[in-house]
């Protein structure tokens, strides 16, 4: 008998440009193209993997672009069950940035939301170590402070990336494992389902007054 | 910020975020045009946003209490999200279609509103949601109920093609209160039908053709049909939610947001705001083109007038459900004018911590009305007196204001205030009405592709 599926929301946080998208594209098709235009009406992936048996759904939210001018929705983070905060190697301010998302989280996140902070872009320092301009150890630092995953990826070469997933599948809590229920899951019982009635009713022009 | 990708060249300028100008910039940008959003508040939703305890404090408040007193009277404030605008969606309503079409479903939540009760006689009922509570409800005498279903059974089985189950009435020239006389509907029935069901917040229908009064009963039949309970839903974490999700649409669809970016010159054709066209606007940002803008009342305040009509409503937290009520965890009470000498209905929308908007143990209590005195904080006594203790309480009155011309001219296609009716279905008529202004032709709802998912 197989295990249920869990399905996690992930959120991808961090300044534009650090490679959000570029990381998303590579766990879900392993791909990489060097000036992509953000593909339009594309902004949820979903990407299965199994780890020690159990399948886990991510569905994954990409920002659509709307850190570009500070205007992303606080509805974009709220219920994530996992976050990856992005910051860009080799631009301090994306790190600055990056502290910025990671206390944000903790402030306005479900309290119990795994974060992974991720130093994206290590293949451009392969040739030229001078281009890094945030220390490993800084990042290191922040993880340790705030209890984060972390990681220095590349989009490009695909290093680490499929780690960083990994490691977040690891630590979420499956749906079978009642010892740790997730009180920051509303239950589902009295949620109304829109779209799925959508068709039954639309037609219906009974009262039942 | 320095961004050389930055375009500056749009099809729409978009101004405001309130809910009706983002389903607007989402409908526009899944229609391909392309599309900037700009606000210049740091937070999306404009007047249709909902807000944090502390926030509501600064807004609404000379001198707020201190934060440890509010934390220790009302907990964390980051579990308050307050609609500074109450209302509720009808189950069946074009929100909801607008909604289930868009797939912004995917991005909200939703619950049912639990009941709907009317105050008659300085009690309250609760509006009979199907046959059997109709048959039990004290809100009718038994013969007045045989004659009541006899009415809502022409309603559900009225065919326009089929004359004969019009059983002779013309619904675009018979008035309303004809059609109750056909029925033999007694006063008290009629007051019930018109305002907890048909939502009139005054009279004024009863003299009218009958066609907006049938659509508005067949519309909550079909709302209370679809989930049982009540005809509303509403949004888990408030209102302010939606604008957010359709923003999130328009983005995902290619638009761009700026949020905090206050408008510092709007750009007109001879540089004459008078007889000018729009051409773009200035803001810290840069300077940005389009051929045409939509916007809220408060981008243009001169190119709008007043409706005359002013809305006060107050914000109550209570710590405890609304008396008589069966606990309910959310509600809409109406007081229909003629139960308390006033020409406008007085409404309650109530909801609690079951949708995320308060800290456990709290209800939200929102009042409003249409202002008909000089005194209008007195006018929503008969409000306060159903809802026992009120903790704590924010009063503000609005000013309802309209655009002057429709855009033809200037390119300037401005939004309505939202009016104190306590549904969403002024605002898409008003949304409706833009879009075919702006493009052209009707809104046509089709399903999404699919994009966003994969296999
Ligand atoms: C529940 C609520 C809903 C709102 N809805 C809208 C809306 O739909 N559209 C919109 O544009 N703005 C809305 N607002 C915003 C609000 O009406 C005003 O923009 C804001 O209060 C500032 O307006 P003002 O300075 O012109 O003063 P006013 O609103 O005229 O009043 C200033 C203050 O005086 C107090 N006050 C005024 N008259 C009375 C009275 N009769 N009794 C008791 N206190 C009184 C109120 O506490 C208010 O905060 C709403 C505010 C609230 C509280
Ligand atoms: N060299 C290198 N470039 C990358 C990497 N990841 C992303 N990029 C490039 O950085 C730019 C921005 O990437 P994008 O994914 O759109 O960033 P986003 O705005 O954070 O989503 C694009 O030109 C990418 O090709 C990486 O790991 N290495
Ligand atoms: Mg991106």
């Amino acid at each position: 008998m197989s295990n249920p599926i869990t399905s996690i929301k992930l959120v991808l946080l961090g300044e534009a440009a650090v490679g959000k998208s570029s990381i998303v594209l590579r766990f879900v098709s392993n791909d990489f193209s060097e000036n992509k235009e953000p593909t339009i009406g594309a902004a949820f992936l979903t990407q299965r993997v199994n780890i020690n048996n159990n399948t886990i759904k991510f569905e994954i939210w990409d920002t659509a672009g709307q850190e570009r001018f500070a205007s992303l929705a606080p509805m974009y983070y709220r219920n994530a069950q996992a976050a990856l905060v992005v910051y860009d190697i080799t631009k301090p301010q994306s790190f600055i940035k990056a502290r910025h998302w990671v206390k944000e989280l903790h402030e306005q996140a479900s309290k119990d939301i795994i974060i992974a902070l991720v130093g994206n872009k290590v293949d451009i320092i392969e040739n030229d170590e001078s281009e890094r301009k945030v220390a490993r150890e800084e990042g290191e630092r922040l993880a340790e402070e705030e209890g984060l995953i972390f990681f220095e990826t590349s989009a490009k070469t695909a290093e680490n990336v499929n780690d960083v997933f990994l490691n977040i599948g690891e630590k979420i809590p499956l749906k079978n494992d009642n010892s740790s229920p997730n009180d920051t899951t509303i239950t589902e019982d009295q949620r109304i389902n829109l779209a799925a009635s959508a068709n039954a009713t639309s037609e219906a022009s009974s009262c039942s007054c | 910020m320095a961004d050389e990708t930055m375009d500056t060249d749009y099809d729409v300028i978009v101004l405001g975020t309130g809910i009706t100008e983002c389903i607007l910039s989402g409908l526009l940008s899944v229609d391909g045009k392309k599309v900037l959003h700009i606000d210049k508040q740091d937070h999306y939703g404009g007047e249709s946003a909902s807000i944090t305890l502390s926030q509501l404090y600064s807004k609404f408040k000379q001198n707020p209490i201190s934060k440890d007193e509010r934390e220790s009277k009302f907990g964390k404030d980051r579990d308050w999200n307050v609609d500074l605008i109450p209302k509720f969606l009808m189950a069946n309503g074009e929100l909801t279609n607008i909604l289930i079409h868009t797939d912004v479903t995917r991005y909200v939540d939703f619950k049912q509103v639990s009941g709907s009760y009317v105050f008659k006689q300085g009690k309250i009922y609760k509006v009979p949601a199907n046959e059997y509570e109709a048959i039990s409800s004290p809100l009718m005498g038994i013969f007045e109920k045989r004659r009541m279903k006899k009415f809502l059974e022409w309603i559900s089985s009225y065919k326009e093609e089929e004359l004969q189950t019009h059983l002779g009435l013309d619904l675009d020239k018979n008035t309303m209160d004809e059609v109750y006389y056909k029925f033999g509907l007694g006063n008290s029935t009629k007051e019930f039908i018109g305002h907890s069901m048909a939502l009139w917040t005054n009279d004024d229908y009863l003299q009218q053709p009958a066609r907006p009064s049938f659509e508005r009963i067949l519309l909550y039949c079909q709302s209370v049909a679809r989930y049982g309970k009540s005809p509303y839903l509403y949004p888990l974490y408030g209102l302010g939610e939606l604008p957010q999700g359709f923003a999130r649409l328009s983005a995902i669809y290619g638009g761009t947001y700026m949020l905090d970016t206050p408008v510092e010159e709007v750009l007109y054709s001879e540089n004459d705001e008078t007889n000018g066209k729009f051409e773009g606007v200035k803001t810290k940002l840069g300077t940005f083109k389009a051929p045409l803008v939509i916007a809220d009342p408060t981008y243009f305040p001169k190119k709008c007038k007043s409706t005359g009509q002013r809305v006060i409503r107050a914000i109550c937290v209570l710590n405890h459900p609304v008396p008589n009520t069966s606990n309910a965890d959310s509600l809409q009470i109406i007081i229909p004018q003629s139960q308390v000498d006033r020409k406008n209905d007085i409404y309650i929308a109530v909801v609690s911590d079951a949708h995320n908007v308060c800290s456990k143990g709290h209800y939200l209590a929102i009042i409003s009305t249409i202002v008909e005195t000089d005194k209008p904080h007195i006018e929503l006594e008969p409000a306060f007196k159903l809802l026992g203790p009120i903790e704590e309480k924010f009063m503000g009155i609005a000013e309802l204001f309209e655009p002057k011309e429709d855009g033809s001219k200037d390119n300037i296609f401005l939004s309505r205030s939202y009016d104190a009716s306590s549904h969403f279905e002024s605002m898409t008529d008003d949304v409706e009405d833009i879009y075919l202004r702006v493009t052209g032709h009707p809104l046509v709802l089709k399903k999404r592709e699919d994009k966003e998912q994969q296999p």
